[in-house]
């Protein structure tokens, strides 16, 4: 078989619509495009009917009531719905918040935002694995801790934290735990029954439906208040306005329902993948892998190559679709703030490459994609001075680089 | 980020990669750069008796721009006096390789390891 370049392996950014989700969307953009609020004809019952099974499918997915699903633009929203309107909410009981530093901008620029307005915010540092030590997680914990906010698993390097026990604790001490599961869906088999979690985030477009909606799970017994962030008429029953793209929420359903019912057959594919590809990887010399290994999702490998520059890196494996560690290749200057979260320095978080593997994925793509990392990174070695230094046994992280001034000159003698 | 095709071709068939012996006395080794900053260059030049370089050999740690600014300037030494060879200036680097704004430090530190390897040879010559 004949493979099409680029081949995709940033399923962590965005997944392909499945077919079979898209086939459903499409009636209710045609035929049955009716308003899920108008109740004086058939084509808002159609459409509330279609919404409502919808709702029954996310529901069903992660194991809660249907009522306790609130339909949104994404999970961002979720995430900045689930801790500005519980926080607001629940200010007179205290001001103090708990996240980690390895969680998504989502929740990392909303924890700032509550900062700006009068909260106190702890940002965990996790361990080198990537996963947070419970003990120092139950010492951050102050008389006046109201929230705390984990990620299930991170969209960088794939690990998945124990939320159980996490939220065990939480609900002893009667903090609202929010999660968010964005990475989670097809991924983790969990049930919010058995879970301890307040209010979780979800977002459709990384399970293989479409972008632009998502959903937060608000939990009933017991009841968890939120101030609304979207007010106008009062849909989601108050908690966010705004008429419901039946469409979207369609997909969202549709795809959590495969999701779900695919899980047992998709993990073990997505396991094999993942693990020839880490062995393939593992044949090149002085590569690390990001994240703890053992509690990771099956889908993401990210590595770092020792040696060689991330951008250069980037340009030379062009025939396969990844994300970079990279500062080179973001707006920003900083290299992956969550690899530097778990320890590593500015040179292997600039060389890392997230792998992400999908449900479309071939065992052949995987081939291609060992042999592309094999050829390049020798060749870039090949062509790297650090590379020299350390096959002479010279210490590179080390010696006395230049570092502030590149007028100034490091002769090797 | 997109390359000039000067750059990609650079890139994808970099001139005179490699290394000459650091200790002969007829040639100059500059390193300049550092790995947290993102580029490291090796740049190395073998100096006849008549003073003109007949050699000259990179290697280069950073993103194609450095690569491309290294290895264009290997072409360039070959064949100069030390005197000419010092009279490159980055700019010139830039404009042929067409960098954009944001790789001009790429050009600059070629045009340091230029130095810094004919610094090392004249030391190593008592000047
Ligand atoms: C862990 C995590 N949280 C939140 C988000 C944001 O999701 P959305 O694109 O649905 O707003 C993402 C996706 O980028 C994510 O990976």
């Amino acid at each position: 078989m004949k493979i099409k370049l680029p081949i995709y392996l940033d399923n962590s950014a965005t997944t392909k619509i499945d077919p079979r989700v898209l086939a459903k969307m499409l009636p209710y953009l045609t035929d049955d495009f009716g308003n899920p609020a108008s109740r004086s004809h058939s084509f808002g019952w159609t459409a509330e009917a279609a919404v409502e099974n919808a709702r029954q499918q996310v529901a069903d997915t992660v194991g809660c009531d249907s009522k306790e699903i609130i339909w949104t633009s994404g999970a961002t929203e979720s995430i900045n719905l689930a801790l500005k309107g519980a926080a607001e909410f629940y200010q007179e009981k205290g001001k103090h918040l708990i996240t980690v530093k390895t969680e998504h901008k989502a929740t990392l620029d909303t924890m700032r935002e509550l900062e700006r307005i009068g909260f106190e915010v702890t940002y965990l540092s996790p361990e080198t694995n990537g996963l947070i030590d419970i003990a120092k997680f139950a010492a951050a914990i102050r008389p006046d801790t109201i929230i705390a906010s984990v990620m299930f698993v991170n969209n960088e390097i794939g690990v998945i934290q124990d939320i159980s026990a996490i939220g065990q604790l939480c609900r002893e001490k009667g903090i609202i735990f929010h999660v968010d599961a964005a990475q989670a869906i097809g991924k983790v088999d969990f049930s919010l029954s058995d879970l301890n979690v307040d209010l979780m985030s979800f977002s459709a477009h990384k399970a293989y439906g479409p972008k632009g909606i998502g959903a937060l799970y608000v939990r009933r017994k017991p009841r968890v208040r939120l101030l609304p962030l979207i007010h106008g008429g009062g849909h989601e029953r108050g908690f966010r306005s705004g008429t419901l793209p039946a469409h979207q929420i369609v997909g969202m359903g549709e795809a959590f329902a495969i999701a779900k019912a695919e899980m047992a057959l998709e993990l073990p594919k997505l396991k094999y993948l993942q693990n020839k590809l880490l062995t393939g990887l593992q044949a090149i010399p002085e590569i690390y892998v990001n994240g703890d290994l053992e509690h990771r999702v099956p889908q993401n490998l990210n590595v770092s190559f020792n040696f060689v520059e991330g951008e250069s890196l980037m340009m030379a494996i062009k025939d396969i679709a990844v994300s970079s560690g990279s500062a080179c290749t973001s707006a920003s200057l900083e290299p992956s703030y969550v690899l530097r979260a778990i320890g590593r320095n500015d040179e292997l978080a600039h060389s890392s490459i997230r792998f992400s593997i999908g449900r479309f994925n071939t065992e052949e793509e995987i081939d291609y994609t060992i042999k592309l990392l094999q050829e390049k990174v020798a060749k870039l070695r090949e062509l790297s001075p650090l590379w020299e230094m350390f096959q002479d046994g010279i210490d590179v992280e080390n010696f006395q680089w230049d570092s502030h001034d590149t007028q100034r000159d490091v002769i090797l003698h | 980020m997109s390359y000039s095709n000067k750059v990609i071709d650079h890139y994808e068939n970099p001139r005179n990669v490699g290394a000459l012996d650091k200790n002969d006395p007829h040639v100059g080794t500059g390193m300049v750069g550092a790995p947290s900053c993102g580029d490291v260059m090796k740049l190395q030049i073998k100096v006849g008796d008549n003073g003109v370089i007949e050699d000259a050999k990179f290697k280069t740690y950073g993103c194609g721009s450095a690569i491309a600014s290294s290895s264009l300037v290997t072409e360039w030494l070959k064949g100069k006096s030390l005197d000419e060879a010092k009279t490159i200036k980055n700019s010139q680097i830039a404009d042929e390789l067409e960098l954009p704004p944001v790789k001009i430090h790429c050009s600059v530190l070629a045009e340091d390891a230029i130095k810094a390897a004919i610094a090392d040879y004249q030391a190593k010559h008592g000047k």
